[in-house]
C-alpha cells in the first residue's frame, strides 16, 4: 500500500502476513501501525478520529496510544503496535516485530 | 317477597339462597358505579339484583377526565369508565337517561320520571353535587334554562354543548378561578378563543392555595395567554337577542364574551334525600358504615354525603368510602368503618403543578411554618408542622417531592431535622437515597456498569476531579443520565478535596475557550478550519480527536459554505454519510418527509433491500425506514440504486419531522401537519448543530406525532394557529416541551423554527440538546430573543440560518468519486455476530 492511499489525519486497514493492521497517515506526513481491531468490542480502529497521538475507536470511544498501543483513557486493554515506515517510492512498510 | 323485608339485617346471607335480595343504586357518577365495582368485587352480584338510576343517558365516565374533553386532548370515548356492556355483562340493569324523583322509605319504593316505581331492599344514594349558578341577572332564559351562551361544566353534555358553541366564539369568559374554572379556560383557549378569567376572592384556587401561591398561579396563568380578574364580583350577564355578550361587575366595569362558562363551585345534590325525610345538612348525614343516620337500608357515598362534619368533592375520598359502603353492605366486613380521608391532592392546573394536603396555613402560634418563594420560576413551596407531625403542604411548579410528603402527612411518619430537606433535593441524588448511604456494589452507570464503589477506589487512587472520575471509570459516558449521581459521589468520595476542573467549561477539551471566546477568537483571526484552530488556539498547537468533532460542527455553522471541510475533523459517520453499526457495518436512511411515502418509494426500498441482502430493515421512531448491516464498500452504490437524498440519521444535525396525518383523512385534525412538516424538513434539512435536532408537527392537541417531547414540536390548535413547543426529550430524559410562542400561519411557524435553531446552534455547548439548553437559558429569554428580538439580533440569525441553508448539498450525492483515496474500503473484515433472522 501506497501512503498516497491513506489520506492525511485518518486511517486505513491493510492485512500484513495474516493480520489485519490499522495504518495511520498523520498530519506531519508520517505514519503508524496498529491492530485493526479494537480490543474491547471489535471496532474498526481506522474508522476513528486521530491526532498525533492517540486513534479513538468509532464504536465506545476507547483512544489507543499510536506508537505504544496502550488504551489511554481508562487503562483498557491494549492493542498490538508495529513500527510502520515509508520508503522512498512511497510504499508503506510494516514491521510486525514490536519496535 | 314480602319475607325479605321483614328481614332483620343480620340473617341477609341466610335468606340470599332462597332469593336475592334488591339493590338500588340512584346516581351513576363515579362515586355510584365505583361503590357498584366494590360490591361485584366482594360477590355482591349473588346477593343481590341490582338496578343503577343515571340520569345521564351514557355509561359511567371518568369526571376529572372532561378537561381533558374540553381541550381536545381525550376524545370522549376515551373517558368512559364502564361503557353500557359493562353493565349487561354482570347483570345489572341500567336506567340511563331515567331520574329518581321520590323515594318511599316506608314502602321501600323509588319512584322514577317516566312513571315506573321499583322496590328495594337496600338503596345506595350517590347523587353527587351540580353546578352552582350564582343567582344574577341575565344568567337564566326562563325557569330551566340557562341564557344562549352560559354553560356549566360538570357533565359530558355540558363538554359538548360547549365544545359546539365554541366553534362560533372568538371569545369567553369563566367565572370562577378554581380548579375546574382554571381548566376550563385553558381547554377553551385550545380552541383558539380568547379566555378571561372573572374570580370573586383575590386569591385564584384559595381553597387549596394561599395569596402569595395565588399570585404566583396567576403569573403563570397570564403566560399562557389568559386573562385573570380577581376580586371581581359579576352583577350581571349582558345579553343581546337572547344571546350571552359579556358581564358587566359591581364596580361598573364590563368585559364583552361570546360565551361564559360558570364555574363558581359545587352544591350537593340533596333534595331526593330531604324529601324522603332523611337528615340533610350540607350534604346527607351518614354514620362510620356510610348509612344515612335515619335509615339502616339506606347507604350515600361520594359528593352528596356528610361524614363527621366533611364534604368531600376529590376522587380520593370517595375511593375509601366506596370500600367501607361495600364491606358493610355484602356483609364481607361488617366492623368496616370510614374515619374520614385526610385530603392531598396532586393535579396539574392550566399547564402548572400543583399538590396540596392538609391545611394551608399555620393555625396554632407554636405551627411551625416553612416557606420558600421562586415567583420568577412560578414555583412557591409551603410545609406546616405540627408537634413534629406534616399536617399541611403547598407545592407550586415542583411537586418533586410530592410523594414523601403524602407519605410523611397519611401515616405521620418522624420528620428530618432539617425542615427544608422536605423541599428540595440537597446534597442528595434524586434517587431517595444519599451518596454516603448507597451500597458500595450499587451499579450508578447504567450504560456501562460502573458501581459506587469503582468511582470510590478511583477518588482514592487520587483522581480529584469530577470529568477525571468519568474519564477513568467512564462513568456517565453513555446515556449521560447519572451525571449528577456521579457527581455527589466523587463529591462525597473526596470529602471536600475536589479540584474544580478548568476544562469543563470549554467547548470541547483540547482548545482552553468556552463557546462565545472561541467563536469570538476563530472570528477575529478568520479561521475556517479545524486544523486552523488547533494551530493557532490549541496549546502548543497541538491538534486532539476528540475535540475534532465538536470543532467541525461549530466551523460548519459559522462559515456555512466557506467552511473549508478537512475530512480527517468528521467523525466516521459524516465521512461516509450513514450510522456505523456494532460490527463495523452502516445503516442506511433515506429521507421521507414527514414520514410521508410512496409506492415507488416503497419499491425502491425494497428492491436495493433485496439486491444489498440487507440483514435488517426497521422502521424509526422519527417515521422513516432503516436498512441496518450494510457493508460500507457497498454504500456508494446503495445510493445510486436509491435515488434518493439521505436523511441525516447519523450526524449531530436537523434530522427529521415526524408528524401525524393532519387534516387530510384524521377526522379530528385541525391543522395540516403533514404539508408543514414536509415544508420545515425540505427547508432545514441536514443542518448541522450542537446535538442532534429532532421535530415534529401534529394536527390537533390530540398529539399523535408526540410534538411536546421534541426538540422543537408544532402542535396545531383550533382556530388555524399552532403552538411551538421546545427543549422536550423523550429519550435517556424526559422532559416536555415549554411552549415558545403560539403562531398565526405556517409561514410564521417556519420564521421562527428557523431563527430559534439558529439561536440553539449559536449557543449551545458541543453536545448539549436543547432539552438541557432551554432551562439552562430560561425559556423567558429565548421567547425575548427569538419572538421578540428583544437583542435586535433576529434578522442577523434569519440571514445566518438562510446562509445554512443555501449552503445544503445532499451528502449522497458524493458516489460517483471518492472524496479521499478508500473513503468506502472496509476497514475490517466484519466479525460475525448474531443474525437476526431474515423474513
Amino acid at each position: 500500500m501506497k501512503v498516497d492511499d491513506v489520506p492525511v489525519g485518518e486511517g486505513r486497514s491493510l492485512a500484513c502476513e495474516g493480520e489485519q493492521v490499522a495504518v495511520f497517515r498523520l498530519r506531519d506526513g508520517s505514519v503508524r501501525a496498529l491492530g485493526a481491531v479494537c480490543p474491547h468490542r471489535g471496532g474498526p480502529l481506522a474508522d476513528g478520529l486521530l491526532d498525533d497521538r492517540v486513534v479513538v475507536c468509532p464504536l465506545h470511544g476507547y483512544a489507543y496510544d499510536l506508537v505504544t498501543g496502550e488504551e489511554t483513557t481508562s487503562g483498557g486493554e491494549p492493542v498490538r503496535a508495529y513500527a510502520a515506515t515509508v520508503g522512498a517510492d512511497g510504499e508503506i512498510t510494516v514491521d510486525a516485530t514490536l519496535p | 317477597m314480602t319475607v325479605l323485608d321483614d328481614a332483620p339485617t343480620s340473617t341477609l346471607p341466610a335468606l340470599v339462597a332462597i332469593t336475592k335480595a334488591k339493590l338500588v343504586v340512584i346516581g351513576n357518577g363515579m362515586a355510584g358505579a365505583r361503590a357498584l365495582e366494590e360490591i361485584l368485587r366482594r360477590g355482591g352480584g349473588d346477593l343481590f339484583d341490582v338496578t343503577v338510576f343515571g340520569d345521564e343517558p351514557y355509561g359511567n365516565y371518568n369526571r376529572i377526565l372532561l378537561s381533558n374533553v374540553l381541550a381536545g386532548i381525550e376524545d370522549t370515548a376515551e373517558i368512559y369508565l364502564n361503557p353500557l356492556e359493562w353493565y349487561a355483562d354482570n347483570g345489572i340493569e341500567l336506567r340511563a337517561g331515567v331520574r329518581v324523583v321520590r323515594v318511599d322509605r316506608f314502602a321501600r319504593v323509588v319512584h322514577a320520571d317516566d312513571g315506573t316505581a321499583m322496590r328495594y331492599d337496600r338503596l345506595v344514594i350517590a347523587t353527587g353535587s351540580r353546578s352552582f349558578f350564582p343567582p344574577m341577572e341575565g344568567m337564566w332564559a326562563d325557569d330551566k334554562n340557562l341564557t344562549e351562551g352560559v354553560f356549566g361544566f360538570r357533565s359530558l353534555d355540558d363538554c359538548a354543548a360547549m365544545l359546539k358553541y365554541a366553534k362560533t366564539a372568538r371569545t369567553a369568559a369563566v367565572i370562577g378561578g378554581g380548579l375546574l374554572g382554571l381548566e376550563a379556560a385553558r381547554g377553551l383557549q385550545n380552541h383558539g378563543l380568547a379566555v378571561t378569567v372573572v374570580h370573586a376572592t383575590p386569591t385564584l384556587m384559595n381553597a387549596q392555595l394561599d395569596d402569595t401561591a395565588g399570585g404566583i398561579l396567576r403569573r403563570s396563568v397570564e403566560n399562557i395567554g389568559i386573562t385573570v380578574h380577581t376580586d371581581a364580583r359579576t352583577k350581571a350577564v349582558l345579553t343581546e337577542g337572547g344571546r350571552t355578550v359579556g358581564l358587566s361587575f359591581a364596580d361598573g366595569t364590563s368585559v364583552a364574551c361570546d360565551m361564559l362558562v360558570v364555574s363558581a363551585g359545587i352544591r350537593p345534590n340533596v333534595g331526593l334525600a330531604q324529601r324522603a325525610g332523611l337528615t340533610v345538612e350540607r350534604a346527607i348525614v351518614v354514620d362510620d358504615h356510610m348509612r344515612s343516620i335515619d335509615d339502616d337500608d339506606v347507604y350515600v357515598v361520594g359528593e352528596c354525603a356528610q361524614h363527621r362534619g366533611h364534604v368531600y368533592g376529590l376522587v380520593a375520598p370517595l375511593w375509601e368510602q366506596a370500600i367501607v359502603l361495600a364491606d358493610h353492605l355484602t356483609r364481607t366486613d361488617v366492623s368496616a368503618v370510614y374515619q374520614g380521608s385526610r385530603m392531598a391532592t396532586k393535579l396539574k392546573v392550566a399547564g402548572v403543578d400543583v399538590a396540596s394536603m392538609g391545611i394551608k396555613a399555620p393555625e396554632h402560634p407554636d405551627d411551625e411554618f416553612v416557606q420558600f418563594s421562586e415567583p420568577r420560576r412560578g414555583i412557591y413551596k409551603t410545609i406546616i408542622i405540627r408537634d413534629g407531625k406534616l399536617v399541611g403542604a403547598t407545592l407550586l411548579g415542583d411537586t418533586s417531592k410530592v410523594a414523601f410528603l403524602i407519605q410523611a402527612f397519611d401515616r405521620g411518619l418522624p420528620l428530618p431535622e432539617e425542615r427544608i430537606s422536605l423541599m428540595f433535593d440537597i446534597g442528595t441524588p434524586a434517587t431517595e437515597v444519599g451518596a454516603a448511604e448507597l451500597a458500595d456494589d450499587a451499579q450508578v452507570c447504567n450504560c456501562n456498569g460502573v458501581s459506587k464503589g469503582a468511582l470510590v477506589a478511583c477518588v482514592r487512587g487520587g483522581e480529584k476531579t469530577v470529568t477525571g472520575v468519568m474519564a477513568k471509570t467512564r462513568a456517565g459516558k453513555g446515556c449521560g443520565s447519572c451525571k449528577s449521581l456521579v457527581s455527589q459521589i466523587v463529591e462525597w468520595a473526596a470529602g471536600g478535596d475536589i479540584a474544580v476542573d478548568p476544562s469543563a467549561n470549554w467547548y470541547v477539551p483540547g482548545v482552553p475557550y468556552d463557546k462565545p471566546e472561541l467563536m469570538d477568537k476563530i472570528r477575529e483571526l478568520q479561521l475556517h478550519s479545524v486544523s486552523s484552530v488547533f494551530a493557532a488556539l490549541a496549546p502548543e498547537g497541538k491538534e486532539d480527536a476528540q475535540s475534532k468533532m465538536g470543532l467541525a460542527s461549530l466551523l460548519e455553522m459559522m462559515w456555512a459554505d466557506e467552511y473549508v471541510d478537512e475530512r480527517d475533523a468528521r467523525f466516521i459517520n459524516d465521512r461516509v454519510h450513514a450510522n456505523i453499526q456494532r460490527d463495523g457495518t452502516f445503516s442506511v436512511v433515506p429521507q421521507m418527509k414527514g414520514g410521508v411515502t410512496s409506492v415507488e418509494q416503497l419499491r425502491t426500498i425494497a428492491d436495493v433491500a433485496e439486491k444489498y441482502d440487507v440483514p435488517m430493515i426497521k422502521l424509526t421512531g422519527g417515521q422513516r425506514i432503516d436498512l441496518l448491516g450494510l457493508r460500507k464498500e457497498d454504500l456508494p452504490a446503495v445510493w445510486a440504486d436509491l435515488g434518493m437524498p439521505s436523511g441525516y440519521a447519523y450526524g449531530k444535525s436537523f434530522r427529521t419531522v415526524k408528524t401525524c396525518v393532519g387534516t387530510d383523512f384524521c377526522r379530528f385534525g385541525v391543522g395540516d401537519s403533514t404539508t408543514l412538516g414536509i415544508r420545515i424538513e425540505e427547508r432545514f434539512q441536514g443542518i448541522a448543530g450542537p446535538g442532534k435536532m429532532k421535530l415534529a408537527v401534529t394536527g390537533c392537541p390530540r398529539n399523535c406525532a408526540e410534538a411536546l417531547c421534541k426538540d422543537l414540536g408544532v402542535v396545531a390548535v383550533d382556530g388555524g394557529k399552532w403552538e411551538i413547543y421546545v427543549g422536550g426529550a423523550a429519550g435517556a430524559h424526559i422532559r416536555k416541551g415549554d411552549l415558545l410562542a403560539t403562531a398565526d400561519d405556517p409561514d410564521t411557524v417556519i420564521a421562527l423554527t428557523g431563527r430559534f435553531l439558529q439561536y440553539y446552534r449559536e449557543n449551545a455547548k458541543w453536545l448539549e440538546r436543547t432539552y438541557a439548553w432551554v432551562p439552562r437559558i430560561g425559556i423567558d429569554k429565548i421567547r425575548a430573543v427569538v419572538v421578540d428580538d428583544s437583542e435586535g439580533i433576529g434578522a442577523r440569525l434569519d440571514a445566518d440560518m438562510q446562509k445554512a441553508v443555501d449552503a445544503y448539498v445532499d451528502p449522497w450525492s458524493e458516489r460517483e468519486d471518492p472524496v479521499t483515496p478508500g473513503q468506502f474500503r472496509t476497514s475490517l473484515p466484519l466479525t460475525v455476530l448474531p443474525q437476526v433472522g431474515r423474513r
